[in-house]
């Protein structure tokens, strides 16, 4: 397989926790740790958990809006906290973010093509005609026409916008694209709208995708490979027809369980999981997951399972297995 | 069974600019409810769905009125109410769970104290019996140690958990009809899925009537007895949830449901073109005529009626006419 375009070996960030007069440090809250996945190219990632599992603070760390407490991540070979200057710019031109809200994601004040132009302008030296050209193009490759480009936000309806966001995030050659969420806040017949464009963009471009969500069957759709977090760490990865054929951790068997069905007579669920997810700030011992798990042992309060190979290409961090 | 709710004809209008401009929010939906049943109210952001519900409870903002059709509960139309009379029914027989807990909740006072007021108005209980009562209710709900967490507030509470008391809120009064407007939509899954199940649990305790307002097609799926699919104001089409998916007729429906993803199938989701209308200027004819595959030269022009299919299977749709005139229901190519 080709070389990956992002990788992320033993990622970890850890937030302190101050207290008092003299802010010392009396805990942290541990929002990623020890997290290691690998994004090739034209391939879609897909991170999925529920809130406060570290989902949008891997996110941060790959759009360095973070400094990871440790761990690396590697960009086309090259060590993203060792670039600077020149390097670092063109690392920020090649990976870019699509957030989940259009409506607060884009500048009410700015039009259109200034909004798409805004990273041209920053990125590259090309003239303005150029530039025109560029946002031109880069419209047609998400769907809509070049006369809205003298358009403000406002025009547009929820899906318009994240064409315009999608665009914005395409303009620069982009090879890797973070998708924050990218359909949750839209209209449910527009959501296919949105899916399938961004699964053509990646087979024209060839660019990847990190693709975070919650809802189970969207990132099963949309991703070749996917990662479940769950408390800061990775506990299944597997490609996405594996994972939905036999998931192997007891916590994707309950996202599985609570995912809701496509039909009602698909079979239901004899049981749910129980409890909520604890807080980051008191993590359970051993294995993260044992108080809600229904298949604890005794060993799982004790030993934390580490992420091992149960089959090609699946991992799993659990004891079961 | 007996019928707890029947909505007939419900028109609310928004009035805008001294009433020169006309916004049918809701309109001529009519629908009925039986007891112990579960109706889903689907539709996207815009459709109608939480007007129709507003108008159920007479919430509806100052901007819109209910100009026609009538909303008969246990007998009696509530669109005649005055809003002294609507005010002894609501939080007594017809009680309501919004989308979003802390904005439900008041932070200022605890979870106990807003739990007992429905107890407390509608039942005037006091003292013990009040404080017995909330502690039943918080267990029916399932919050740990109720005799303790009910003097915690609002902020003191997961997400889940608040949600849950906001349930407990509902039950309060003893209602007969519970509406459900997208409780879910801020929970984490696993979470959605305990919420779920309590409520289906509690219904089937209580034989509440639930009216569960969702965009979500796989809550649907998980809860309904009956599906109404709302698009621009208008019921377009409605069935038992098992006929709906099995056997779709409106085109939107249709389209609805082959555009959502379907765990292990990677099959091409069917992408609606355009976006919902906007119900300031909607398209002639039939609403949905722009983004619809089938559409001819009538739905252009002319609006549909409802065309009834038997089993209580009802659609707006033109390519239905001569299947619903077919005296024994349906005889389909």
């Amino acid at each position: 397989m080709a070389e990956p375009v992002l990788e992320v070996r033993g990622l970890k960030k850890h937030f302190p926790v101050r207290q008092g007069l003299l802010g010392r440090g009396v805990a942290s809250v541990k929002a990623v740790d020890g997290v290691d996945f690998a994004i090739h190219p034209a391939e879609t990632l897909g991170l999925i958990g529920e809130s406060g599992c570290g989902k949008t603070t891997t996110s941060k760390l790959i759009l360095l809006q973070e400094r990871p407490t440790a761990g690396a991540i590697v960009f086309e070979g090259r060590d993203i906290a060792a670039l600077t200057g020149k390097s670092l710019l063109a690392y920020r031109r090649a990976v870019q973010m699509v957030f989940q809200d259009p409506f607060s994601s884009l500048s009410p004040r700015m039009r259109v093509e200034d909004i798409i132009a805004e990273p041209l302008e920053i990125h590259t030296d090309l003239s303005r005609g150029a530039i025109r050209a560029r946002v031109e193009e880069v419209l047609d490759l998400v769907g809509l026409p070049p006369d809205v480009a003298p358009l403000f936000p406002h025009e547009f309806s929820g899906g318009q916008r994240q064409r315009i966001a999608i665009a914005r995030a395409l303009a620069t050659n982009t090879r890797l694209i973070v998708l924050d969420e990218p359909v949750s806040a839209l209209d449910v017949s527009v959501r296919a709208q949105i899916i399938t464009q961004l699964e053509h963009l990646q087979r024209t471009l060839g660019v990847s995708y990190l693709f975070i969500g919650h809802d189970l069957a969207t990132v099963a759709h949309i991703s070749h490979r996917i990662a479940v977090m769950y408390l800061g760490k990775i506990v299944e990865s597997a490609n996405s027809d594996t994972l939905c054929a036999r998931p192997l951790h007891p916590y994707t068997q309950a996202l599985f369980a609570a995912a809701l069905p496509s039909h009602p007579d698909d079979p239901r669920p004899d049981r749910t999981i129980a409890g909520e997810v604890p807080s980051a700030l008191a993590l359970p011992s051993g294995c993260r997951f044992h108080p809600r798990c229904p298949s604890a042992m005794p060993v799982c309060s004790q030993v934390e399972p580490v992420l091992q190979v149960s089959a090609a290409g699946h991992q799993v961090a659990c004891h079961l297995y | 069974m007996v019928a707890v709710l029947q909505v007939s004809d419900l028109q609310t209008h928004f009035f805008s600019f001294g009433g020169t401009r006309v916004v049918k929010a809701v309109d001529r939906v009519s629908f009925t409810l039986h007891e112990g049943e579960t109706l889903g109210l689907v539709g996207e952001s815009g459709s109608g769905k939480t007007t129709t519900c507003l108008s159920i409870v007479g919430l509806v903002p100052r901007a819109a009125r209910i100009v026609g059709g009538s909303i008969v509960f246990e007998g009696e139309d509530l669109a005649k109410k005055t809003e002294r009379e609507m005010r002894r029914i609501r939080g007594r027989r017809i009680a309501m769970i919004l989308q979003d807990p802390m904005a439900s909740l008041n932070p200022l006072f605890t979870i106990g104290r807003q739990v007992a007021e429905p107890a407390f108005f509608h039942q005037h209980l006091r003292g013990g019996a009040l404080r017995a009562r909330v502690q039943q209710l918080l267990r029916a709900v399932r919050i740990p140690s109720p005799e303790w967490r009910m003097r915690d507030y609002p902020h003191q509470m997961s997400g889940g958990m608040r949600q849950r008391i906001v349930g407990a809120i509902a039950l309060a009064g003893g209602p007969r009809l519970v509406i459900a407007d997208e409780p879910t939509t801020n929970l984490d899954v696993t979470i959605q899925a305990q919420y779920l199940d309590l409520l289906k649990d509690i219904q089937r305790e209580l034989g509440v009537a639930l009216i569960f307002v969702t965009h979500n097609l796989g809550i649907v799926a998980r809860m309904c007895d009956r599906v109404a699919v709302m698009y621009a104001g208008k019921i377009v089409e409605q069935a038992s949830v098992r006929e709906l998916f099995d056997d779709p007729q409106h085109p939107y429906t249709r389209a609805l449901i082959g555009s959502v993803p379907k765990l292990g199938s990677k099959e091409p989701l069917y992408a609606i073109p355009g976006q919902p209308p906007n119900l300031a200027s909607l398209p002639s004819g039939c609403h949905f005529h722009p983004r619809c595959p089938h559409a001819e030269g009538r739905c252009m022009t002319e609006e549909p009626g409802e065309f009834h299919l038997g089993d209580g299977h009802v659609a707006r749709c033109w390519l239905l006419e001569h299947e619903a005139e077919a005296p024994h229901g349906r005889t389909r190519p």
